[in-house]
């Protein structure tokens, strides 16, 4: 009786196979109009006004919301909801000339109002908003009419315009803002239709789009959100995922080259991997020793050994996608026996012992370990301590400063300026690079802020507040037929308005 | 040797356990390369090509590490069983000496234990001593005290009924002394193909708990954890996930057979 069961069953499991099988060409056949993407972090809430996690972004921003300005492929700010603006003399005045026509999904027009609400949101005093120090300098938002915008800043804000192109500056509606968390509703090329915990999101083509001309090609997108990476390589081989714009593993990409079905493409991020240290604590507070630390690390071989080889090691705080980037790994290249020496002269030459604060994520894991050898190599003992990522680091960490050196995956672009914060995780104080840094804001001028930046680059360079190890790559799998996706990552994001299948 | 040979159960269990514990206790004075020395640009080379047993993602020597693992995973489970086995005893036998309410405390407090599975335990644990070497042995050993202690109980009582012990009670020994001349010689014999058992379930749970990321912490390779890191290139270098998985079936079938073995030597029943 048992066995006959059992052949029933495998005989029913296999015309179910059969039948998945031979359906696959049929769908093949006629052009699809919706794509898969996985990610593998699912975000808390859909709302990037509201919360700092990148996986907001990469869900709603530009898909569900558009910004006043908004941020090519290339990194380069563009107009969006603002078709124009005139920045007067003194930098202190902006004045936006707004784009007629615009709805919201629920139907709302988006005028000056709406764009007055959504920046005051953003600014006010009970905003929750991630980047709100970016609204810091602006002094009051004036509407003359509907689709003018005046914003007038107690100082000269040179990237006014990049910061307004953010996730976290997303016009948002006055009726459906407080609901955005989990039913998002923008002015972007796709609407939301539906959320399941756990599994996706489900976006849908907006009929009725403000630009006819880049209104988008597909009718619907679906992120599906898998967190191991063995069980995102099996999806996207089993077809179930048309791609992984950001994979998890890179030691598993390999098995995808040369794959007639999916392309590989590797492009930059902004996520820069980087060991802070606590420039407050000892021995850390001395320049010879974080610099000794730098120059025990061989960061060619960290990448290659954390993250099978994909990856640009950096020797400041930038990724090669931001403006004015400059190749410092040749300030503190490797070099053991002038570390050594280093140590040696800081009154270290028998070494120390200290923490690292590890997140339990692959890359930091491993590139924990491998740092962990080579400062062996220089006689300093560092021991791991497994930190839980966000919760318990987030209150370690970054908010009570309490750790010698921890490592982490900086996502935020153009996010230099975190050393000039105070209080920082960092503890880095430097009045000149804070000039610096101030210089960039008092012009808008792009070269010269370029310069400005390559300055502050190199203040850090020298200094090592933290150790700059490398950025993190895109590594990006997706369908061969599937063309629009953004290759590198100015900003965190999975932009779907260009996205179709080729034929 | 004629005894072993008239056991072959026991001859297996010993040869297999005897060459690991040789193995871990070597591993402390030699290894073929220190087993935490990194060398990338070897890295993931299959077996024999680099070293007798391949390099893992960072290009340390597998053999290496699979040695230093022993001693990480043995020195651990048998402390976590000692202190488990020596605790769980002495509270079965007091329970047993004691009777009825204490007895019954006793039981209730192992059943509580025995109710909490010992990895979400050393995950509580862990919280607050940070994962390691102690937090491992407490967590392990923790969940051994019941199982000794039930064990202990109901060969205590057995015992507690025999006529010499009645003889001794109506003599007016004490129950210390009863217990420690008739009844602990008495159940000995199980305590020890017990531990034997638990050892080899020590191991499983040790490499599980590293596996989790709460045994010891890196460098210091332990059989569980290198699974754990072989996960994403299980297709790219097999081996990295085949030889520790490998070595912890060893170590288990070893104490389980070396259980087995001296249950049959030292229990008459079973005979």
């Amino acid at each position: 009786m048992r066995i006959r069961k059992f052949f029933g069953a495998a005989a029913v499991f296999g015309s179910v196979l059969f039948a998945t099988l031979s359906a696959a060409p049929a769908v093949e056949a006629t052009p699809k109009t919706s794509v898969t993407l996985g990610m593998s972090i699912e975000p808390a809430g859909l709302d990037p006004t509201i919360a700092a996690p990148v996986a907001i972004g990469q869900v709603t921003w530009q898909n569900i919301f558009e910004g006043l300005t908004t941020i090519d492929r290339n990194g380069a700010v563009q107009p969006q909801l603002a078709e124009s603006w005139e920045i007067s003399e003194d930098g202190r005045t902006y004045t936006f000339k707004l784009r007629p026509g615009v709805t919201f999904h629920d139907g709302e027009v988006f005028d000056s109002s709406v764009a007055k609400f959504a920046i005051d949101r953003a600014r006010g005093e009970d905003s929750v908003n991630p980047q709100k120090r970016y609204f810091q300098t602006i002094e009051s938002v004036e509407t003359p009419d509907p689709q003018t915008l005046v914003l007038k800043l107690r100082e000269p804000t040179g990237s006014l315009l990049y910061w307004l192109a953010w996730p976290s500056s997303s016009m948002v509606g006055t009726k459906s803002a407080d609901n955005n968390k989990t039913t998002p509703v923008g002015t972007g090329p796709f609407t939301f239709v539906n959320w399941s915990k756990g599994e996706k999101v489900e976006l849908a083509r907006n009929t009725n789009y403000w630009n006819k001309g880049e209104a988008a090609k597909l009718e619907t997108a679906v992120f599906r959100f898998i967190s191991e990476p063995q069980a995102q390589a099996a999806a996207l081989k089993a077809g179930d995922i048309d791609g992984f714009p950001e994979f998890a593993a890179p030691e598993l990409m390999e098995s995808f080259e040369g794959d007639d079905r999916h392309v590989t493409v590797i492009g930059d991020t902004e996520m820069k991997v980087v060991a802070g240290m606590n420039n407050a604590r000892k021995p850390f507070d001395d320049a010879r020793v974080r610099e000794a630390l730098m120059m025990a690390l061989d960061r060619n071989m960290i990448v290659e050994g954390a993250w099978s080889g994909y990856g640009t090691p950096i020797g400041s705080h930038y990724t090669s996608n931001d403006p004015g980037y400059v190749d410092l790994t040749g300030v503190y290249p490797y070099n053991p026996e002038k570390a050594k020496a280093l140590l040696e002269e800081a009154g270290y030459g028998n070494g120390f012992t200290f923490i690292i604060k590890a997140p339990q994520m692959a890359y930091a894991q491993r590139t924990a370990q491998i740092m962990q050898a080579m400062f062996a190599q220089i006689g300093v003992t560092m021991n791991i301590e497994t930190t839980e990522f966000p919760a318990k680091w987030v209150s370690d960490v970054f908010k009570a400063s309490d750790y010698d050196m921890t490592i982490v995956a900086h996502a935020e672009p153009m996010d230099i300026d975190i050393y000039a914060r105070d209080p920082y995780y960092f503890n880095y104080k430097n009045p000149s690079f804070n000039e610096v840094l101030g210089k960039v804001q008092q012009t808008t001028d792009p070269d010269e802020q370029a310069a400005l930046y390559a300055e502050a680059q190199k203040i850090l360079a020298q200094d090592v507040p933290a150790l700059y190890l490398f950025v993190m790559p895109k590594l990006g799998v997706w369908d061969k037929k599937l063309r629009g996706l953004w290759e590198n990552e100015p900003i965190p994001s999975n932009v779907l308005r260009e996205v179709y299948w080729e034929e | 040797m004629r005894i072993l040979a008239r056991y072959p159960i026991l001859l297996a269990g010993a040869l297999i356990t005897g060459s690991l514990i040789l193995t871990a206790v070597l591993s402390l004075v030699w290894t073929p390369l220190p087993p935490a020395q990194i060398n990338i640009l070897q890295r993931l080379k299959p077996p024999l090509e680099q070293g007798l047993l391949g390099t893992d993602q960072f290009g340390r020597d597998m053999a290496s590490m699979l040695m230093a693992g022993a001693w990480n995973s043995l020195s651990t489970a048998f402390l976590a069983v000692a202190a488990g086995a020596s605790i769980g005893s002495v509270l079965g036998l007091l329970a047993a000496a004691g009777r009825d309410l204490l007895q019954t405390v006793l039981m209730r407090i192992c059943d509580v234990i025995f109710a909490v599975p010992p990895i979400l335990s050393a995950m509580v644990l862990g919280a607050f001593l940070g994962a390691g070497r102690f937090t491992a042995i407490i967590a392990i050993g923790t969940f051994m005290i019941p199982v000794f202690a039930r064990l202990t109980l109901a060969g205590a009582l057995q015992i507690w009924t025999r006529p010499y012990v009645l003889a001794a009670i109506g003599m007016g020994r004490s129950a210390l002394r009863i217990t420690l001349v008739h009844v602990l010689p008495n159940i000995s014999n199980q305590i020890i193909v017990q531990v034997t058992i638990q050892l080899g379930l020590a191991i499983l749970t040790e490499a599980g708990l590293s596996f989790l990321g709460l045994g010891l912490t890196p460098p210091a390779p332990t059989w569980g954890r290198m699974l754990a890191d072989a996960q994403t290139f299980i297709g790219q270098a097999p081996w990295l996930a085949v030889l520790p998985g490998a070595a912890t079936l060893m170590a288990v079938i070893g104490f389980s057979l070396l259980g087995d073995g001296l249950r049959e030597l030292l229990d008459p029943r079973s005979r």
